[in-house]
């Protein structure tokens, strides 16, 4: 039975990795997840100086999920370099370092400076909704898709996964805008831009007002999007959104993606990349599948 | 001093006071492990709730194996727990956090503050704190959970807001009031309380640990939700916030913003 995938010639033992900003750099989990079982660690974007992040409360339980505006607190490249990546590289997973930015250049120099890490892949975050520079603004109008993935692609040394935001019109134009820009692979979805209201309070349950949404309330958004994706364009894909089970994985599988992360299950459950591993396992013994690579996109 | 996610067991559950309950959970590593200060985080059965509810140790059985929460009905969740049999399993993770420097104490005149839901690990910290120490516990009214038992490990002195027990009044109303002199606090409570004490523990120069709460989900430091902000640039950070799971819940108050 075969597990491992391959994306932009990086091969991965197999296809479950954690969404990033849902697992810092792996210390924490570590405790709780052997990494080496991963298919790979993303870690949580990282720009080219600190970020404070937003104020709290960052954080809101809604029905089936969650939404959060953190705003990309990060400890920026510097610290990162010297401290996550050493971290990381004790273990026998692939290295994918999620890079953040409020303009073009700010991402280039994060891209430039992990150009000699030995880092697997790099993902561009074009898509959080929580801040007001960056982030999503370069993730929701194709032209600016097409130029930041171009842009990124023309200094990076490693592969680049562009990740996309659900919160457009069309998946597909957006999808197709990175792969017109160079991207290596897309993964999808970022959070649904939410809000929630404290009627005790009578105000807004985030500082930031709105967050995004994320947990299993927004898998059908998601598998949606992915099919939608794998369907215009070449480049393979990461599916993500509300992935809690093995199950669940398979579903973005067979809709399109070569590679699933799971993220807000993290929460919920400590061990929750682990149990979609071996969810993904029992499924292919119980179903006599050989190769999971047939069941990328095997729903048409 | 690892963290561990296991499948605990209800003993015995009690309402201490209206939206107050008590539970004692039968555990099999978390109570070996655990230091006053510290806590847990439960989750619900309801799937529909992803988040655990951080609530904090109230007391510790080594030898049992058992833990004490008691814990304030805010929402549905925390309505799922008070509703708990004794046999009902409940999935816990912790021991979490770090609990208060009780080493600290020695040979010191301590205040051991509670305000409110933050009186509850309180209890504990007062039970393993042998020395010299004055037990100042602020409620609302005269429905004062806990008040007997911490009776049992010292002397106590209750404010209410309402005046119905007490000196009306908060904490450092009953502190002034009755001319006590300490050389270290040890609080947990609500924010003004926590805010007030800082102040007061400034001016008198003494040593003030306080716990804090904020809205969390992972509990473990990754998820970067529950900062607070801190006045020196934090190591891990790199800039001015603090993971209250993580580095706390237990901070100097001189080194917090509240």
């Amino acid at each position: 039975m075969n597990m491992k995938v391959s994306l932009a010639g990086v091969e991965f033992q197999n296809p479950v990795m954690e969404a990033s900003g849902t697992f810092g750099s792996g210390a924490e989990y570590g405790e709780f997840v052997d990494l080496n079982r991963l298919g790979a660690v993303v870690t949580k974007g990282v720009a080219n100086v600190p970020w404070p992040g937003n104020p709290t409360p960052r954080i809101a339980e809604t029905y089936g999920g969650m939404l959060n505006a953190i705003g990309l607190q990060n400890p920026g490249i510097d610290t990162f370099i010297k401290r996550d990546i050493p971290f990381l590289k004790q273990y026998q997973t692939k290295i994918i370092v999620n890079v953040c930015g409020k303009t073009t250049e700010d991402y280039i120099e994060v891209v430039e400076r992990l150009g000699d890490e030995p880092i697997d892949m790099l993902e561009i975050n074009i898509s959080c909704p929580n801040v007001k520079e960056g982030g999503i603004a370069f993730g929701q109008d194709p032209k600016a898709v097409e130029a930041i993935t171009r842009a990124c692609k023309a200094y990076a040394k490693q592969p680049v996964i562009m990740k996309l935001s659900p919160n457009v019109t069309d998946i597909t134009v957006m999808a197709k805008a990175a792969e017109a820009g160079g991207a290596d692979v897309i993964s999808l979805i970022n959070t649904l831009t939410g809000m929630k209201i404290d009627v005790n309070r009578r105000t807004f349950a985030l500082a930031n007002q709105t967050g995004g949404l994320s947990g299993p309330a927004i898998k059908p958004v998601a598998v949606r999007m992915v099919y939608q994706a794998a369907n215009a364009v070449r480049i393979p894909i990461i599916g993500m959104g509300g992935i809690q089970t093995g199950e669940d994985a398979l579903e973005f599988i067979l809709a399109g993606a070569s590679a699933v992360a799971v993220g807000t299950a993290n929460f919920r459950n400590p061990h929750a990349t682990l149990d979609v591993i071996e969810g993904i396992n029992d499924y292919m013994e119980k179903n006599k599948i050989e190769d999971i690579k047939s069941l990328i996109g095997a729903v048409k | 001093m690892a963290k561990v996610k296991e499948r605990a067991s209800v003993l015995c559950q009690e309402r201490l006071a209206e939206g107050i309950y008590s539970m004692w959970i039968q555990t099999e590593q978390i109570a070996c492990q655990a230091v006053p200060g510290q806590f847990v985080d439960l989750y619900c059965k309801d799937k529909t709730k992803l988040l655990p509810r951080p609530i904090s140790l109230c007391e510790i059985d080594r030898e049992g194996k058992r833990i004490r929460i008691v814990y304030r009905v805010a929402g549905a969740g925390t309505r799922e727990f008070s509703q708990y049999q004794p046999g009902d399993s409940v999935d816990i993770l912790g021991p979490l956090g770090n609990g208060f420097p009780l080493e600290e104490a020695k040979g010191k005149r301590v205040f051991l503050i509670g305000g409110g839901i933050g009186i509850p690990p309180m209890l504990e910290t007062a039970k393993q704190l042998t020395g010299h120490k004055n037990i100042i516990l602020g409620y609302r009214d005269s429905h004062m959970f806990l008040k007997d038992e911490f009776e049992k490990t010292g002397r106590v002195l209750i404010a209410t807001e309402d005046g119905s027990a007490g000196i009306k009044g908060n904490v450092l109303d009953a502190i002034r009031a009755e001319a006590l002199e300490g050389d270290i606090i040890f609080a947990c409570g609500p924010m003004p309380m926590l805010g007030a004490l800082k102040e007061y523990a400034k001016e008198r120069k003494m040593e003030c640990l306080i716990s804090l709460e904020g809205r969390m989900a992972c509990g473990i430091g990754a998820c970067l939700a529950c900062v607070c902000q801190s006045k020196e640039k934090d190591s891990h950070s790199q800039v001015c916030n603090k993971r209250i799971c993580k580095d706390g819940p237990v901070f100097r108050a001189e080194e917090v913003e509240l």
